[in-house]
Formats: structure tokens, sequence, C-alpha cells
């Protein structure tokens, strides 16, 4: 039976929920799935994923100890993990980790690979993806021995199929890097992270200015979402270039997002195109952006941003 | 030293693509230089007039057209270009063997500029292949460059506002991201001693193809649809926020009731 591995992403000691549309994905075409683990926690992570029709769960460690991240190392590993598995097709989040990770397995094994897929085929080895910047969608077939693919969080849905997953762990014999990690430094504690988030609330040039953001974030941060912004409220320093989504800023794909003060340019859509739902708050109705929405409210931000902060608080706690 | 850049032509993000029967785009639209490449062109030309003795070559694979974009990062800085002319459509693998098989016949680089990713094909991998192919260091999504010497230090971006502090010898590639530098725009006189420059163009079969037996195949390559039937949303602010609440509630299922 074919086997496949699915890169698993652990953030903050906590397994990033969208592994588990990634895992799905694997369980679907039939094979065997293997989830491969970087970081500790196993058999916490190991619970869940098994939950989702993940049958092994390999702990991967290195010569330099799971202390050290290298990206060079770890894919020097995942290689070896993957020959000894006798893996030939390699599923990971198309987050900023794995668009690094998995190229690096990619390019060492000469395996062909899509980065941001959104429907993957691992009977065919086909898979979607968007292409010049989200305007076109391609069906691509990888031809090789080995297959890597990246997907884009939250692109695919979870769907439960329960197994028991076995926990081991692979000891891989690393070289020495030629890149070297001199430190890691985490980012503000109220990043939450976009790419994960479920809901994103973003201002754009209607904010007025960087404070205005505060409103944003109170609202965001009644049911856990996360603030994004356009470009021109990062280009107006208002807001960190972290937050930009769009073309040049983060692919994003929540179920909801709230677009407040944002007219909706070709640029900004190829970020978040794929949104569940996309509610745009705009005083312009000819605003771009009021045709390409779900739902489109034709109102003051500063009206509606308020008010809808205040509902929130009470009667709902955190998102789910 | 030896800085070379490779950029990219692309269609401009505002044109509007027209995709023709054999899965390719028409081409009769506005091209321009991958934006992220112009992060990189700016950073190896800040590099060089650092660096006594320094010279930047950009780099390029595509058509005849792509000259336009090498005349763009000469008139950025850049001394002279390479043009290795194909008409052939290419997948990252064989992109990253022409240009690593140009760079070899060329010189030997110290230090390869790229973008981190090209906003046509969004391959997010090619300065990752040229690293394995030439045997060097990469590091992408870099928003911050020094270099010391044979050394290098870079901080590359990654999740929520996570910044990871790199270092590398040179020979080493780099992907450049937005928020590297604030790329100066060209003026007149830049762009008329940039057509006095020299663009030396080799055809793909004289740089020495690379094959493998790895490839990507296009399947189907369609308009994405981006139709939504928007619903207008109407009333009062607190009528208008009780009907988001409850989209986000019944809709989206992303509210937890207490
Ligand atoms: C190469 C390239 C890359 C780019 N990459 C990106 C990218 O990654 N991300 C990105 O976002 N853009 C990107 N852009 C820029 C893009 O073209 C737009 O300029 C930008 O998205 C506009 O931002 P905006 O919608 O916030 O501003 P505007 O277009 O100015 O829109 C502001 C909107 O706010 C509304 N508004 C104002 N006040 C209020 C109020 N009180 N209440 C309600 N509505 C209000 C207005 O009606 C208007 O529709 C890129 C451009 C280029 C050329």
């Amino acid at each position: 039976m074919k086997k496949i591995a699915v890169l698993i992403e652990i953030r903050d000691g906590k397994l990033k929920p969208s592994n588990l549309g990634v895992c799905s994905a694997a369980h679907e075409s039939g094979g065997e799935c293997i989830a491969f683990l970087l970081e500790g926690n196993a058999a916490d992570a190991a619970a869940t994923l098994q939950e989702y029709g993940i049958e092994k769960v390999v702990e991967i460690f290195t010569t330099h100890g799971a202390a050290s991240w290298n990206p060079e190392v770890w894919a020097e590993a995942i290689i070896q993990a993957m020959v000894y598995y006798e893996i030939h097709a390699l599923l990971g989040l198309a987050s900023m980790q794995g668009k690094d990770l998995l190229a690096r397995v990619a390019a060492r094994l000469e395996a062909p690979l899509l980065m941001d897929c959104i429907a993957v085929n691992l009977v065919r080895h086909t898979a979607k993806k968007s292409q010049f910047s989200g305007k076109a969608i391609a069906e691509f077939k990888t031809c090789g021995d080995y297959h890597v693919y990246g997907i884009r969080p939250n692109a695919l849905t979870a769907v439960p199929a329960p197994c028991r997953a076995a926990v081991e762990s692979f000891k891989a014999s690393t070289g020495s890097p030629g890149l070297s990690v001199k430190n890691l430094q985490p980012g503000l504690a109220n990043d939450i992270d976009l790419t994960e988030a479920n809901v994103i609330i973003s201002g754009g040039r209607g904010m007025e200015n960087g404070d205005n953001f505060n409103l944003l974030h109170a609202c965001a941060q009644t049911i856990s979402a996360a603030v994004g912004a356009s470009r021109a409220a990062v280009d107006a320093g208002w807001v960190s270039h972290a937050l930009q989504v769009g073309q040049t800023g983060k692919t994003v794909s929540p179920k909801v997002y709230i677009a407040c003060g944002i007219s909706g340019s070709v640029q900004h859509f190829a970020g978040m195109k794929t949104a569940g739902i996309i509610i745009a708050i705009n005083k312009d109705p000819h605003a771009a952006i009021m045709s390409k929405c779900d739902y489109a409210v034709c109102a003051n931000l500063f009206d509606i941003v308020p008010a809808l902060t205040r509902k929130l608080r009470k009667p709902h706690k955190g998102s789910k | 030293m030896n800085i070379y850049v490779c950029v990219k032509h692309v269609p401009d993000t505002a044109a509007t693509i027209r995709v023709g029967a054999d899965y390719r785009i028409d081409e009769d639209i506005t091209f321009i230089m991958n934006p992220y490449d112009e992060n990189a062109v700016e950073e190896a030309v800040r590099l060089k007039k650092r660096m006594a003795g320094a010279e930047v070559i950009a780099v390029t694979l595509g058509k005849a057209a792509a000259e336009a974009t090498l005349r763009s990062a000469l008139a950025m800085g850049a001394d002279r270009a390479i043009l290795v002319r194909s008409d052939k459509h290419h997948d990252c693998i064989t992109t990253a063997g022409a240009l690593c098989a140009a760079i070899r016949q060329d010189g030997n680089p110290d230090l390869i500029f790229t973008g981190r990713e090209s906003i046509d094909a969004e391959g997010f991998q090619t300065m990752y292949r040229m690293g394995v192919n030439l045997g060097i260091p990469v590091a992408s999504n870099v928003i911050a460059f020094d270099m010391d010497g044979q050394r290098v230090s870079v901080i590359s971006e990654m999740e929520a506002g996570e910044h990871a502090c790199l270092e590398m010898t040179t020979p080493c590639i780099i992907g450049a991201g937005k928020g590297l530098n604030q790329p100066s725009y060209p003026k007149l006189p830049d762009i008329l001693q940039a057509r006095k420059k020299t663009i030396t163009v080799i055809d793909e079969e004289q740089s020495g193809t690379h094959s493998s037996a790895s490839r990507v195949e296009t399947v189907i390559l369609e308009i994405a649809s981006e139709e939504r039937q928007p619903e207008a949303l109407e009333g009062s602010a607190e009528e208008i926020a009780d009907a988001i609440v409850g989209i986000l509630r019944n809709e989206a299922k992303v509210l937890m009731n207490s």
C-alpha cells in the first residue's frame, strides 16, 4: 500500500488546527498515513491526529537536538525519514515554515513541488493552485519519484476518520549545515497567526490612522480573531508589514474575512479571495469590494465596528 | 565580488489575464519586473556601492521580451545583464537549472539575490533548487541583510511576526522579502544610461540544459471565478451589527455560545 507522510506543524507546543485538513487529504487517497513531527509532544499530538486518519506518528530527532531549530538540518532529517519509511509523497502546510522546509526537502530530492495548493489528489498526483496572484487557477500534475505538496492553511476541510495511531521515534544522523540559526525572535504576544485564524478583521486606508486600529484589535479580541491590513495601511506606517494581506503580503483563507475601509484592489484580493465568507464594510457603494463580497455593508466603519464589538462582548466567549 | 540577481519578467499585477487553448496566457499585456525581484536588485546595488570592485549582474530566463525587465534592473544600477533566451515553458526545476548554468558559465558567484517568490507562477522554490544545484546555502523571505567579509547575516520573516536570525558564509543565496528595502525608482539619466549597458543573450541550449526525471505538467489553467452574490446588510448600526453576529454564529459557526 502506498504510504504518505504529513509534516505536522506545532506552534507554541500546540498542534496547529490547519494540520487536520492536510491529514484528511492524505487519508482520502486510501494510502497509509504517517505523521512526521519535528518537536516533542508526539503522544499529545497523536491523540488528535488519529481522529483524522493518521495511523502512525513518527517523532523525528536529529543529531543536533530538537532545541536548535535549523531548517537545513530538519530538511535532511525529513528526507532520511522518508527513505526509511519508504515514503514518496510528502504533504505539509504552506505556512512560512512549510514554505521553507518543504522547498528544501523538494530541492534536495529534486522532487516536483507544488506550493500553496487548494486541492490535491494523491492517486493521480495532481493539485490545484493559484496562478497570477489568484487571477487563475491551475491544475498541475507532478511527475517523478517523489512528490511534495504544500497546502494553503485552512483550504482543505478536516474530515474525522478515527484510527489508532502508534507512536515511534526516528533518529536521523544529520551533517553540519551551511546555514546557522543565531536566534529566533518571537512575534508580539497579541499577534495571532493570520494564516491560521478562523476570522480576520482587516483595516485599510479608511482606518485613517494607526490608533484607530485599536478598534479592530478590540473587536478581534472578543472572538480570538486576527487583525489584518491592506497595503495602504501598511505603507502609511499604521501597522507592521506582518499584517499585510495580499499579493505582497500574506495569503489567507479564513472562514470569515471582514474588510473595513478597504476598496478591494486586485492585489488585496490576491491574498484573501479564498476566504469562506467576505463581509465588506465600506461607505462607498461603488468600491470594487462591494460587488466581490458575500455581505456588503454600505456604512461608516466607525459606526459599525464599535457596535459589533459591543454585541460580541456580551453573549459569547471566544471562537471555536 | 560577483553579485548575481535573478529577475523575472511577469504580467503586471493589474493586467487582465486571458487563457488560450494551449493553457498559456495571452501575453499581449503589460509586463513588469517581479515585485520581490525589485527588492533583490535594490539590495544588490546598495551592497555594490559599499564594496570596491563589486559587479552586479542581472540574469533572467525568458523570451526576447524579458529584455525589458533586464533594462529595468540596469536602470536600477546593475552593471550588465544576461538573458537566457527560451521560448519554451519552464517549471521551477528547469528554470533553476538554466539560471545556474548561465551563472556558472559567466563567473564565480559570491552572492545571488532572488525574490522570495514570483507573482505569476507562485512557485516559492527556485532559490532553494539553485542552492542545491550550486551546493551553497539559501535563506529566503529575508527582510534584513548584512555582510561582513565572508560572513552574511540575515533576518528571515517567519509566522506571526516571528523572526529568525541566520548566518551563512559566501557564496550563498538570498531570497528577498518585501520588507528588505524600499526600491528606488530610476530617474531619466539612469534609464538612458541603462540603454548603453550590455545584455548578453545566450541560447538556452548553449547554456547547457539541465535534464531531470522530475517535472510539473499543466493539466488545466483557467480564470478564477470571483463570483459571489453580495447581499446588502442594511439598517441602523445596531441592526447591522446584529446581522453580522448572526452570520458569525449561524452561517460561519465561529462563535461559541457561553
Ligand atoms: C505590485 C503591487 C503589489 C501590491 N500588493 C498589495 C498587497 O499585498 N495588499 C494590498 O492590500 N494592496 C497591495 N497593493 C496595493 C493595491 O493596489 C491598493 O493600492 C491597496 O490595496 C489599497 O488599499 P485600501 O483598499 O486600504 O485603500 P483605498 O483603495 O484607498 O480604499 C480605501 C477604502 O476605504 C473606504 N473608506 C474610507 N473611509 C471609510 C469609513 N469611514 N468607513 C467605511 N469605509 C471607508 C473608501 O470608500 C475606500 O473604498 C499592491 C500594489 C502593487 C502595484
